[in-house]
């Protein structure tokens, strides 16, 4: 099973919650942190890295000498990575998503392939926590690809969990399409509410089931929670507005472990998780 | 004379010159010695999520401008405009295209040598 830690709004809790989930995980699991455009899970589970691979996106390399300025290249770019501007052929790789389209269509073989660094995929353990992230080249502006290349190196033999980015864009859908549950951690706020409300509606169409996780309870209003009635989206877990936890995590302490007192409610986080993945959707919600 | 392509908000002399290059809404590719023009349209370009100033250079560049006048032109648009050979002027909006081509023609306008916009990813 694929458990990916999703919000809309950023800094409601995600890594604290993906980090004390794995660290009570019942059976094999594997840590993700596809936030890899400011990844933090390693800051928590303190792995130990053992490998590293360099992420690459094919991009086109032009020949000036080849090209008869045909332009079927900039046509099938959709990013204008790939431009003729007066018979010339000009490209923009930082621009390219790596299709491979314009060496494809190319009818005189004039564009060749040379990569773009996107980031770093590493690995390693924490404990008897199998560990992986992704880290973004800095100036590199797509996440998509690097994270395409961090799933590839999934360990799906047991159970993964995923600590997505925030919001609801490319990256976040790149995180979560693949789960089999996703959990949303918002907090009863009007901009928690507000970006809860965006992520349902993004992450809705994948047709997964999803649970909400409510961080920094008693804070807020009411809304969030009538909100979550009237979508039949279910509470997993209420973690409360409490100083001593923001100590610990600003300590770089996994909170089931700092604050015994919480490791309970994710033990039972973890139970609901496989309640909800085990549960066919709600037909009525498509209906 | 060479033919100038300005950025506009509308499709005549009289209307302001539109301060962005690559989303702008029209080009008005004037020949400055008759004031007769012709008009492009950039909507494809705006609705672009990305590229919008690659391919505004290249309407412009299909056009058989000489030259760009416009608010600010962004680094791979400027990229791509000085790899086709038009020169760029910046700094013009607040006028309309009428005035943008007159002061051009009295060597009023900087010829720019790099972008005076960073790109939205830089």
């Amino acid at each position: 099973m694929i458990v990916a830690v999703a919000s809309g709004k950023g800094g409601t809790g995600k890594t604290m919650v993906a980090a004390s989930l794995a660290k009570v995980w019942d059976g094999p699991v594997q840590a993700v942190d596809m936030d890899v455009e400011e990844p933090n899970l390693h800051l928590f589970l303190k792995p130990e890295l053992t490998g590293r691979e360099t992420a690459r996106l094919p991009v086109p390399l032009a020949d000036q000498a080849k090209c008869t300025a045909c332009r079927a290249c900039a046509e099938i770019c959709q990013f204008k990575a790939i431009a003729v501007l007066a018979g010339y052929v000009m490209t923009f790789p930082e621009m390219c998503h790596g299709c491979g389209g314009c060496t494809a269509v190319c009818p005189e073989g004039a564009i060749t392939e040379d990569y773009r660094e996107l980031g770093q995929v590493l690995w390693g353990r924490a404990d008897g926590i199998s560990f992986l992230m992704g880290r973004l080249r800095v100036g590199e502006a797509m996440s998509p690809p690097l994270m395409r290349a961090v799933w590839l190196k999934v360990d799906r033999s047991g159970d993964v969990i995923v600590d997505a980015p925030p919001g609801v864009s490319c990256p976040a859908i790149a995180a979560v399409r693949p789960a089999d549950v996703i959990l949303l951690v918002s907090e009863p706020t009007p901009f928690g509410f507000h970006d809860l409300k965006l992520a349902r509606e993004a992450f809705e169409p994948l047709e997964k089931p999803m649970g909400v996780i409510v961080n920094r309870a008693g804070l807020g209003d009411e809304a969030l929670y009538q909100y979550c009635r009237e979508v039949e989206l279910p509470i997993l877990l209420e973690i409360p507005f409490d100083r001593r936890i923001a100590e610990a995590y600003s300590q770089g302490r996994v909170i089931a472990e700092a604050r015994p007192e919480y490791r309970q409610g994710f033990l039972d986080l973890a139970g609901r998780i496989r309640d909800l993945a085990a549960a066919p959707l709600l037909e009525a919600r498509h209906a | 004379m060479d033919k100038i392509a300005v950025s506009s908000q509308g499709r005549g002399l009289d209307d302001q010159v539109d301060p962005r290059f690559g989303r702008a809404a029209y080009f008005i590719v004037v020949d400055p010695e008759t004031m007769s023009f012709e008009v492009l349209d950039n909507g494809n370009s705006r609705a672009m999520a990305q590229g919008a100033g690659i391919q505004a250079a290249e309407i412009v560049a299909d056009s058989g401008a000489k030259a760009v006048l416009s608010g600010f032109v962004g680094p791979k648009a400027f990229q791509a405009l000085s790899a086709a050979g038009i020169k760029i002027g910046q700094g013009v909006d607040g006028l309309s295209v009428r005035e943008a081509v007159q002061r051009y023609q009295s060597g009023q306008v900087d010829m720019a040598s790099r972008p005076n916009k960073p790109g939205h990813w830089a």
